[in-house]
């Protein structure tokens, strides 16, 4: 009977001892190969009488078989080894830097504009702007400040002629709106004012975000409830202390100005806060029935708030940023601190 | 408003502390700024009696006082003081004793002991200056505390008051409220009238009766004006503010101070005919009290005499006709000057007095007769004399009235959006002084003269907020119709923009729209600026009319700070006097300078160069949709350099300008690195179309590649649209992706690849296909530019 052992042996360790897959290939063709040598055995069967042939056949096939599978089994583990050493050799250091990974940033009144503006927008107030060169008439006259009145020495207001001036605030973007837009009204208007006063804690240029509501009920208590969840959502305290002072603005009647409790000593008392616990952040009231005549609103059908806050002051207050004048050096290293 | 607690508390005197107090007149309004004591920091310091005195053996300024500290307990003092006499009563430190700056001790004076120090006001930290030691009046009992003598045991509040409380200017007002706060009962000094004992009359005209509709005056013979403002008024005076000058100028402070009835004293011997009140004449020319003259105008209303202007009326009395050492015979001003005939004449002629400061919010125009008895009595009680009748001259159709406003219940509540009970109106508007007659939907009510800033109905609803107290009105959001926004797609928010610039490693900076003239020139000599009338420095006086000056004074900032490498951008209005008025316009401007990138381990560095600042322009344009539409085109600029800088055009509307900055700007401006910059009209690059859907192709696009020679100054933008124009239909991009020039290309040539995208939608192309369009290319770009294929 044909045995064939001697030979799946020898190529049994053929496989084994190759180390690469070349090699392996080789002994696939030496055994396996058109002319390897159990091909050939297959090939001389024909010789053998018909029972023995048979048996052979079988034998030959376990064979063959038999070292396929070693084969197979050998080209497997070298495979597996050959991607470990091709990983191995592809390996980094991990903790290198990436490229190209720089990031700017918005300006921290930007970036303290988009989230009043933000939340607001959300209360249904859009987004309105004006011109920062106004007349006298929009920035004083309708806002019920004639030429005479105290107020208007407390604005330090620059002035290009007698009659133009840079807008102290950003409440005539209030009467251009009412004059333009039909009542009822809910927008905030966000931008650049200017005083002509320069110190520690003043800049000639700085930000300011008016808001104006106006309908046919809107109360006091209403102006109240804005301003309070307002404050709370944006300085993410949900105890913050807000408190109303009587006040006096020639725009608005009643007027208040809104103090918080310090968030920077919560209350205790520390140099920001004069050591009073409370910091003063906006000022506000009910639309005055002059501005509503100005603008041509129906006073007796409409009522309406309006509030104003610094920007800066915010920003300073949320960042804990302590000197105002750092906000218009443009210095990068206190840029990327606002990412 | 500063005023003392004590003087508060006996004109009302409720049961509340200073801390209670300030935060009540803080929540209503009247802002409590500080709450100081009352000054004098000094201790150990009693009244003294001088008993005897002999002089210094060693040195002839000194005297050598025995002074009584107590019963039986003489103490020896040197004293270098003028003014010591014996009898005399002064406040004297004892050893131990510290005032501001000194601790007595027990010390030999050129070789004579001295226990403790007689002491002037300025020693004791009361005054700013003083002349000898403070007297102190016969009746202090020898050996009090002088604390306890002054009163110090007292804080100065200081009210911050809004321009409508001119009631408040005084402590009545301060009174009142507090009452009011408080519901305690008012126990005002006694006020009454101080009957004639002479006859004198001054004459009075008035001219300007609008501006002046009440004038009282009054002659007071035979007064001294050496007598000594008491104690008391002094320390009051001081504690509110206001120096001691002598009895007569501080009676008239007093005043001010107690009623917010500013007065004015006249030396009746330099009064000459009668007293005018009239507007002063173009060029008339007033000496004031501290001796500068001014010019006035004729809206300046002055108080004068026959002989021409005594004093600005209502701000400043002359020199000429004030009261000195010298004035025996007083005349007493007391007026009513209207707000608008002050208002902003005392700003226009650089002086602020409390005197202004009152008229200009306005005073009670009712309280002038009980201001001229008051200061007559207080007057005559310090410094003696005689005093005439007031004489008043009254236009009574220009005193102000106070109106009658209509107050509906109903608008109560819509306004402040809570329920009053119609007891707690009445209640609040009665303490306030105010009379209410009731009526079918509320009240019509009647404020007081002193409450001269009622004039409408929120007016009278706020004082109810106000008493009634903001803190108990409820907080309530508010409840509005939704609404749901336009939302324009066609206009890319600036948002967006500052969104690529930060992620393309930009900062946004925030620089002043006003800024140095010679830098706007520098940088935009072809555009005139608005000037500002007062600048609040040489180089912050003239409008923006490009970002660029700020961005760069940035970049020149962060260079001396160790920050070579700074991309910046910064967006917002620039202002433009141009033919039809002045254009205020929105810009999108940024700088870039230094290494491309941070220092990398693996990656290249460079410089940034001109087409760094164009790709991110690029992209900014791209984020708005309408890259291809876009042409650059060679500009010329002032502050660019001539050979880098390019015009941004889309459908002939010039959307900005980018370049390197001109090497000569940059020196003059000391910045030493290649800067690069860019400013985009933001309206025009904020518009984009509507994406309108192709179909994509089925079939594969074919790509070749061209490399031809043209000469130097022919465009890469140029050769493109060549380059589509033969193509026709069926190329469907067109890519740069190579430039060269040296060695092979002839000087003054360059050679630039091009790679050509062709694609059909019906069918795929073949070679025959392409060989056309690149045939039509090839000649098309040698006929219009004389190229040649590179082989």
């Amino acid at each position: 009977m044909l045995d064939l052992s001697a030979v799946v042996t020898e190529a049994n360790q053929a496989i084994t001892d190759a180390t690469d897959l070349a090699a392996l290939d080789q002994i696939r063709v030496t055994y396996l190969g058109k002319k390897g040598s159990l091909t050939e055995q297959l090939k001389s069967l024909g010789a053998l009488p018909g029972d023995q042939r048979r048996e052979a056949g079988q034998v030959i096939n376990q064979a063959k078989q038999a070292v396929q599978a070693a084969i197979e089994a050998r080209r497997a583990t070298l495979e597996q080894a050959a991607l470990v050493a091709k990983l191995a050799a592809e390996s980094v250091d991990v903790t290198l830097p990436g490229r190209d990974a720089e990031m700017g940033g918005l300006h921290p009144v930007t970036r303290t504009l988009e989230r009043i503006e933000s939340l607001f927008a959300h209360m249904g107030f859009e987004v309105k702007e004006g011109p920062e060169i106004e007349d006298d008439y929009h920035n004083f006259e309708a806002l019920n400040i004639p030429s005479h009145h105290p107020a208007r020495a407390m604005h330090d207001t620059f002035y290009f002629d007698a009659h133009t001036l840079l807008r102290t605030h950003t409440s005539p973007v209030q009467v251009r709106v009412m004059k333009d837009e039909a009542a009822p009204l809910r927008i905030v208007a966000p931008g650049r004012v200017y005083r002509c006063d320069s110190d520690l804690t003043h800049t000639p240029m700085f930000h300011q975000i008016e808001g104006l509501f106006v309908d046919t009920d809107v109360s006091f208590a209403e102006l109240k409830g804005t301003i309070d969840v307002f404050l709370k959502r944006f300085f993410e305290i949900d105890d913050l202390a807000v408190r109303f002072r009587p006040s006096y603005f020639p725009f608005t009647e009643p007027s208040a100005e809104v103090d918080i409790g310090c968030v920077l000593c919560g209350g205790e008392g520390c140099r920001v806060c004069s050591h009073t616990g409370w910091l003063e952040v906006m000022g506000c009231g009910m639309v005055h029935p002059e501005v509503f005549r100005q603008v041509g609103i129906d006073n007796e059908q409409f009522t309406g708030y309006a509030f104003g806050m610094g920007v800066e002051r915010l920003a300073m207050l949320r960042y804990r940023v302590n000197d105002l004048r750092l906000f218009f050096e443009n210095d990068l290293r206190f840029l990327r601190q606002f990412k | 408003m500063k005023f003392s607690e004590k003087w508060l508390r006996e004109w009302v005197n409720p049961a509340v502390s200073t801390d209670e107090l300030t935060h009540l007149l803080t929540m209503a309004g009247l802002e409590v700024d500080s709450v100081a004591p009352a000054g004098g920091e000094f201790s150990g310091v009693i009244v003294g009696e001088v008993l005897a005195m002999e002089a210094h053996p060693n040195a002839d300024k000194l005297r050598v006082c025995q002074v009584k500290a107590g019963e039986g307990d003489v103490r020896q003092v040197v004293c270098g003081a003028a003014n010591v006499h014996v009898g005399m009563r002064a406040p004297l430190a004892q050893v131990g004793a510290s005032v501001p700056g000194l601790k007595i001790k027990r010390a030999k004076l050129r070789q004579v002991e001295s226990l403790g120090m007689l002491c002037s006001a300025k020693e004791l930290g009361l005054a700013e200056s003083a002349d000898g030691l403070l007297p102190l009046p016969s009746d202090a009992v020898v050996g009090t505390d002088m604390r306890d003598y002054l009163g110090l045991d007292d804080v100065v509040i200081d009210v911050d008051l809004t321009p409508n409380r001119g009631d408040c200017l005084g402590m009545v007002g301060i009174a009142r409220e507090v009452g009011v706060l408080t519901r305690t009962d008012l126990s005002a000094p006694e006020m009454a009238a101080v009957a004639a004992s002479v006859d004198d009359r001054f004459p009075v005209r008035i001219d300007a009766p609008q501006d002046c509709p009440r004038y009282l005056g009054r002659v007071i013979r035979g007064v001294n004006p050496q007598a000594e403002t008491p104690l008391w008024m002094q320390e009051r005076l001081r504690r509110g503010g206001i120096r001691s000058l002598g009895p007569l100028v501080d009676v008239t402070n007093y005043v001010l101070l107690e009623l917010g009835q500013p007065m004015h004293a006249f030396d009746l011997a330099r009064l000459s005919g009668r007293i005018e009140v009239r507007r002063a004449k173009a060029n008339e020319k007033l000496v004031l009290l501290d001796s500068k003259t001014l010019e006035l105008d004729d809206d300046t209303l002055v108080i004068a005499d026959s002989k021409g202007p005594l004093a600005l009326a209502g701000i400043m009395g002359g020199e000429m006709s004030g009261c000195s050492d010298e004035t025996h015979d007083v005349f007493l001003e007391c007026a009513f000057f209207a707000p608008l005939a002050i208002a902003g004449r005392a700003r226009k002629y650089g002086l602020h007095t409390d005197s202004s400061f009152r008229f200009e919010r306005g005073v009670d125009p009712q309280i002038q007769r009980t201001a001229i008895e008051r200061a007559t009595r207080l007057l005559i009680d310090i410094a003696g004399g005689e005093a005439g009748p007031v004489v008043e001259t009254c236009s009574e159709a220009d005193v102000p009235k106070a109106p009658t406003i209509s107050l509906r219940a109903a608008r109560i509540r819509r306004l402040l959006g809570v329920e009053f009970a119609q007891d707690e109106v009445e209640e609040i508007l009665t303490r306030l002084g105010m009379s209410l007659t009731k009526t079918d939907d509320g009240w019509t009510v009647q404020a007081p003269s002193y409450r001269f800033d009622m004039a409408i109905e929120p007016d009278l609803i706020e004082e109810l907020g106000r008493i009634h107290g903001y803190d108990n009105i409820p907080s309530v959001l508010p409840a509005a119709h939704m609404v749901m926004p336009e939302a324009s797609e066609g206009r890319l928010p600036l948002a967006r923009f500052r969104e690529v610039l930060v992620a393309r490693g930009y900062h946004e900076a925030i620089t002043y729209s006003f800024v140095d003239p010679r830098v706007h020139t520098l940088i935009a000599p072809d555009t005139t600026p608005v000037a500002l009338a007062n600048p609040i420095s040489a180089d912050l006086s003239v409008m923006r009319t490009s970002i660029w000056p700020g961005l760069l004074n940035a970049v020149v900032h962060n260079l001396k700070r160790q920050q070579p490498r700074v991309r910046l951008f910064e967006s917002g209005l620039i202002f433009v006097k141009g033919g039809d008025g002045l254009a205020q316009v929105n810009r999108l401007s940024g700088v870039i300078c230094g290494p491309v990138r941070d220092e990398q381990w693996s990656s290249q560095n460079r410089m940034v160069d001109f087409f760094d600042v164009k790709g991110d322009v690029e992209s900014l344009l791209t984020a708005a949709g309408h890259k291809g539409s876009v042409r650059y085109e060679v500009a010329e600029h002032p502050a660019l350099h001539p050979g880098q800088a390019a015009r941004i055009v889309r459908d002939g509307r010039e959307l900005g300008l980018l370049g390197a900055l001109h090497p000569a700007v940059a020196e003059t401006l000391d910045i030493k690195t290649p800067c690069y910059v860019f400013e985009l009209d933001l309206d025009a690059i904020s518009a984009r179309e509507l994406p309108v859907f192709q179909a994509l192709s089925k079939f594969p696009s074919i790509r070749r590649d061209l490399a031809v020679v043209v000469d130097a100054s022919v465009s890469s933008a140029t050769l493109s649209d060549t380059i589509r124009k033969s193509a026709g239909d069926l190329l469907s991009a067109v890519k740069v992706f190579d430039l060269y020039t040296g060695k092979g290309i002839e000087t003054g040539r360059k050679s630039i690849a091009l790679g050509l995208i062709l694609q059909d939608s019906s069918r795929t192309l073949t070679d025959v296909d392409v060989d056309e369009v690149v045939a039509r290319v090839t000649a098309g770009l040698c006929e219009s530019h004389g190229a040649t294929l590179r082989d």
